[in-house]
């Protein structure tokens, strides 16, 4: 084996698994705007709203006298459902009222989402950061060390993160193709008119599209939380997929994991190799929007994305 | 017309004084007639006649702002194009509106999706009843496919298809719903003579053997005063005739219409 591919494949895992955190987060964009044409602002505030739901009511229950593991799973059934009450209340407060609006004051309502969100969430659940453990184990394992010299380091919460995101877009996957409710959901992301004219009711995918995004954006908030603590940064995480959906297009559920993936590793070897040589360091920080930015001039519609042709 | 299998029946469906703007437009004023079972209605009129904001009020997209429409004997007020549909009524539009990322056959399969029974749990597992319910729905499907003559193309997407081909898998969906009433906008829009014949057959046929009431809107005078039993006549929103396609003919207001008037 060479001496190189050891640090350098250890490197690659910890970006791929990295990265998986960023396709969660771009996941439930693409849900949203495939079903709907928006871009919803507030899937960044969704992922912290539901993990401030999970870890303050797991602490409640405890401080009950509930025991840890029967509190975590009352903790994700309350987040769950708190996460479906949301999708129910702004199709009826926020997407029915505007049905038909163009799709920037759609984009518009949502940062307005994003702030009541954000706002509301604190208010009732606290502002502080909080330490989410649902049982993970967080501990550094080594593999392959008969093959590398001291073996490839490996944080083993990475590994659930990365099994866990594999099984949800397995799911996600066989619901969109196999159920009624997926052809639904996939006819009206095709034509909003045509959909109706089948007897499809908009309002209900619209409550679908947003409880399974809400979903997703648990999962997301599980998985950070357990690894960075739930705090207001979170909410940021949400500008981190931007750049994996220009990258993998704004329309394709593939596509939002193997951007994710890739800006996971670009970044991560791109400050191995890159920005350590030659930058002093620090350019992980900005690496993705850069590579988004390219991918801008040469290829707006990103890897898997529909190519938009505007006729005139 | 030849001797058909079925008369025309009762009444199916009445607009009754429908009005529509939108801002200062106005889009249809006073608009009144009726749609008879088994019958080909064909609503015609020069561009703007407000003949597709027509069928877009039959069908719920747009509401009415005044006058009252009643589909079997049900006057409706607010309805919206899921709940036509629920009621029986599917259509084609003007500009193609297919789901373009799916095959021919899943596209002809959403028309089924109002006949699908079980629930999203059984749905999840697949097995079972969901299973059985797929099948049968995808072997009407597939009979639809037949009557259409597109077995070829059963598993390209449409977006894919030439434009007389995905006229043909618009049709299919419709027909899919089993509709009571069929509305075809511009079914022949941007044909070439054999593809407007054979879509004329595909439309007497439906009528014909399924008994599906059709109302539809064509430019091509030669194909609607062939087929239909009955013509409306539309200019600038408003009525202007109402009769057999000899009796239309023949009226100096349509003449005027879309030839013009010397002043």
């Amino acid at each position: 084996m060479p001496e190189f591919l050891g640090p350098f494949l250890e490197v690659l895992i910890g970006g791929l698994l990295a990265g998986i955190l960023y396709s969660l987060v771009a996941l439930g964009f693409v849900l949203i705007f495939k079903a709907s044409g928006v871009f919803n602002f507030a899937q960044g505030a969704m992922v912290l709203f539901a993990a401030l739901a999970l870890v303050r009511s797991i602490e409640v229950l405890q401080s009950w006298g509930v025991n840890a593991g029967l509190a975590i799973v009352i903790g994700f059934l309350f987040s769950g459902a708190l996460m479906v009450a949301l999708a129910f209340a702004v199709e009826r407060m926020v997407l029915r009222p505007l049905v038909n609006q163009e799709g920037i004051i759609l984009f518009m309502a949502t940062i307005g989402i994003t702030f009541f969100i954000d706002g509301f969430g604190q208010q009732i659940f606290g502002s502080d950061a909080y330490q989410l453990d649902i049982g993970i184990p967080k501990e550094s394992i080594f593999l392959l060390e008969g093959v590398f010299e001291g073996g490839i380091l490996v944080n083993e919460l990475d590994l659930w993160a990365g099994a866990t995101a594999g099984l949800l877009v397995l799911g996600l996957a066989l619901f969109f193709q196999k159920t009624r409710i997926g052809r639904a959901l996939r006819a009206v992301a095709d034509d909003h008119q045509a959909a109706q004219s089948v007897g499809i009711p908009l309002n209900h995918i619209w409550v679908i599209v947003w409880a399974v995004a809400g979903i997703v954006a648990l999962v997301a908030g599980t998985i950070w939380g357990s690894k960075l603590g739930v705090q207001f940064s979170i909410a940021q995480i949400a500008l981190k997929a931007l750049p994996v959906l220009i990258l993998g297009g704004f329309t394709s559920v593939p596509g939002a994991i193997i951007g994710g993936l890739i800006i996971g590793a670009g970044e991560k070897l791109a400050e191995v190799y890159i920005g350590l040589p030659y930058f002093d360091g620090g350019i992980e920080n900005w690496f993705a929007y850069m590579l988004a930015l390219v991918f801008l001039l040469i290829r707006p519609q990103g890897l898997f994305g529909e190519r938009i042709i505007e006729r005139i | 017309m030849s001797a058909r299998r079925r008369p025309i029946g009762d009444t199916l469906l009445v607009v009754d004084g429908v009005s529509l703007s939108f801002g200062g437009v106005k889009a249809l004023t006073d608009v009144s007639f009726d749609i008879r079972e088994h019958e080909i209605l064909a609503i015609i009129g020069p561009n703007g006649a407000g003949k597709s904001s027509m069928l877009n009020c039959i069908n719920g997209f747009y509401h009415p702002s005044a006058g009252a429409i009643t589909f079997r004997g049900v006057k409706r007020a607010q309805m919206r194009p899921h709940e036509a549909a629920m009621q029986g009524i599917a259509r084609t539009f003007q500009n193609i509106a297919l789901f373009k990322g799916m095959s021919t056959l899943d596209n002809i399969m959403t028309g089924r999706l109002l006949k699908m029974k079980v629930g999203l749990a059984g749905q999840a597992v697949h097995l079972g009843p969901a299973r059985a319910e797929e099948l049968a729905h995808r072997a009407f499907c597939e009979r639809i496919i037949d009557f259409l003559e597109i077995q070829a193309v059963r598993k390209t997407p449409v977006g894919r298809l030439p434009y007389g081909l995905q006229k043909r898998v618009e049709l299919g969906r419709a027909l899919a719903a089993e509709p009571t009433l069929l509305l075809l906008d511009e079914p022949m829009a941007g044909m070439n003579l054999e593809e407007k014949q054979d879509m004329c057959r595909f439309i007497l046929d439906v009528n014909d053997e399924f008994g599906t009431t059709i109302c539809l809107i064509e430019h091509d005078m030669g194909v609607v005063m062939d087929i239909s039993d009955r013509v409306v006549v539309l200019e600038y929103g408003r009525k202007i005739a109402e009769g057999t396609p000899d009796v239309v003919r023949a009226n100096q207001a349509v003449i005027d219409a879309y030839l013009g008037v010397a002043h």
